[in-house]
């Protein structure tokens, strides 16, 4: 215990007598973590853009005007036990009938012919909305094998006329995570290795002083745990240094770039500030334990 | 206490050690002399283990101090005592933080390191420099402040490596006064360095040097 006491201290004076140095880690650690942040936000506004997009996806089944209620409602049914189906909406005959004349309020002779014609020429659809762009496929041939009962009541199925859009949706949203997904992965791999690199070079400063450590008789964990507590503290207070920053960074992003981005980032960064928070703070403290972890080893053989 | 048994030691393009044959015994004081390149800070630095002979083995009593593992070598090194030409001192700690190291290495506690510490400082007459950075002490205060982390967990054994070869000739009578002190108390010293004065004052047993081998020993002319 009171070995491990000394260690913590010895990190934090470390830490404070390393000025500039010290600093200088610091704010290295602060761009990997601005990086995350950023990964983070950008991923935000990914998966929200092609989200919107997804939910304007759909299928719309739409039934002959004198189709029975019961047997719609039955191919519902057996529509939403499909794991692909995310929810089916059923809009009734008449629903369908009083929105097209909502729709066409102002267009005179559409609305003439409606009531020329006295009954309702509408018939009633089902709304198909799947859990993922690419299961759209699936469901429509669900649904023209399915019981030619039910195919003699549908009048058609707008998913062909939609399959070109469907299918180049799905290629573009999986392309972006894939893409999304690779920049995060390079631009980690680049922070990661600068501050690996920094902190090396802020303990190859040290590197005689580790030898004297050893031949004066410390242990490895000795000489090594100073200097791995004095790498968290780099990342802890580089955590709250970008925290700090981003505050009115997003701040502003909120205020001027909302409509262009789809989404208030000063609303995303403060509902999700916790869950940011701990991801930093564990990545910040990861980052500089390990990178003095490695950096120590080299200097300690002996 | 301490055997070399035809130890050499060849680096690339030049022999440090040649087939040295030599014993040290508990509580003497032996100064090893000559020239820069004899050989000496090399035999001095294999019973650390700082470095590795290319053949030969050296034991410290009846320990072959190459053989020992990390954590063996760790426990050796605690019960010696090491005093550079160059101090090497750790620069970002003070000197009484230089000293407490010493000893938090080897596990003592807080009360003993706030007794012992300016105790040790006093010995060596730096107790008015306790708070003082490495850098901010002349070359002589450097290198009382080496010797006091060298005595201060009471070492079996005392190696200096031209403890006084950076120091002026009062500085360095100060050091070599130390250094008999810490021997009459009962620790083995062994001095490396290539002033013949500082040996003539000690008076003690000498080890000559010349390009890697022992070329006298005064036990063996007495």
């Amino acid at each position: 215990m009171t070995e491990f006491k000394r260690i913590i201290k010895a990190g934090f004076i470390n830490f404070r007598r390393g000025g500039l140095v010290s600093w200088a880690a610091v704010l290295v650690v602060t761009i990997t973590l601005s990086v995350i942040i950023l990964i983070i936000l950008l991923q935000a506004v990914l998966y929200f853009s092609l989200n919107s997009v997804k939910d304007k996806v759909d299928v719309t089944i739409y039934f002959i005007p004198d189709a029975p209620s019961e047997k719609i409602m039955l191919l519902k049914s057996s529509l939403e036990k499909l794991p692909e189906v995310a929810n089916v909406s059923y809009t009734r005959a008449e629903v369908a009938l009083a929105n097209f004349r909502a729709r066409h309020g102002n267009d005179y002779p559409t609305i003439a012919a409606l009531d020329e014609i006295g009954n309702n020429p509408l018939g009633a659809f089902l709304n198909v909305k799947a859990k993922e762009v690419s299961q759209y496929e699936s469901i429509a041939s669900f649904m023209k094998g399915d019981n030619p009962l039910l195919q003699s009541i549908i009048y058609k199925i707008n998913y062909n006329q939609n399959k070109l859009v469907i299918d180049r949706l799905s290629g573009i949203i999986s392309g972006a995570q894939e893409l999304g997904f690779l920049v995060t992965l390079i631009l980690m791999i680049i922070s990661v290795i600068i501050t690996f690199n920094t902190i090396r070079l802020t303990i190859f400063i040290a590197k005689e002083e580790i030898g004297v450590m050893r031949l004066v008789g410390a242990s490895k964990i000795h000489v090594r745990g100073p200097f791995m507590v004095e790498g968290a503290v780099y990342g802890i207070i580089a955590t709250f240094i970008t925290l700090i920053l981003f505050t009115p960074a997003t701040a502003w992003l909120g205020r001027n770039m909302t409509d262009f981005l789809g989404l208030n980032m000063y609303d995303y960064y403060i509902s999700n500030l916790f869950q940011i928070f701990a991801i930093i703070l564990l990545s910040g403290i990861l980052l500089g334990v390990i990178s003095s972890f490695l950096a120590v080893r080299k200097y300690l053989n002996k | 206490m301490i055997y070399f048994n035809n130890v050499s030691k060849v680096y690339k393009d030049a022999v440090a050690l040649d087939d040295v044959t030599v014993a040290i015994t508990a509580g003497e004081f032996v100064s090893i002399v000559g020239h820069s390149g004899a050989g000496k800070t090399t035999l001095t630095k294999m019973i650390l283990a700082d470095e590795n002979p290319s053949d030969g083995t050296v034991f410290f009593e009846s320990t072959n101090v190459h053989k020992l593992k990390s954590k063996e070598l760790t426990k050796l090194r605690r019960r010696i005592g090491v005093v550079f030409q160059d101090f090497k001192l750790l620069p970002n700690k003070t000197a009484y933080e230089n000293i407490a190291f010493a000893m938090e290495a080897v596990g003592k506690s807080d009360e003993e390191i706030a007794s012992d510490v300016p105790h040790v400082l006093e010995l060596v007459d730096l107790s008015h420099r306790m708070h003082h950075f490495p850098t901010e002490l002349s070359g002589g205060e450097q290198q009382r402040l080496a010797i006091a982390r060298a005595i201060i967990n009471q070492p079996e054994l005392i190696i200096a490596d031209e403890p006084t070869g950076n120091l002026d000739p009062i500085n360095t009578h100060e050091i070599v006064q130390i250094l008999k002190k810490i021997n009459d108390l009962g620790a083995t010293v062994i001095l490396a360095t290539h002033n013949r004065g500082v040996i003539d004052a000690i008076g003690k047993r000498v080890i000559t040097m010349e390009n890697g081998k022992i070329i006298r020993d005064s036990k063996h002319h007495t």
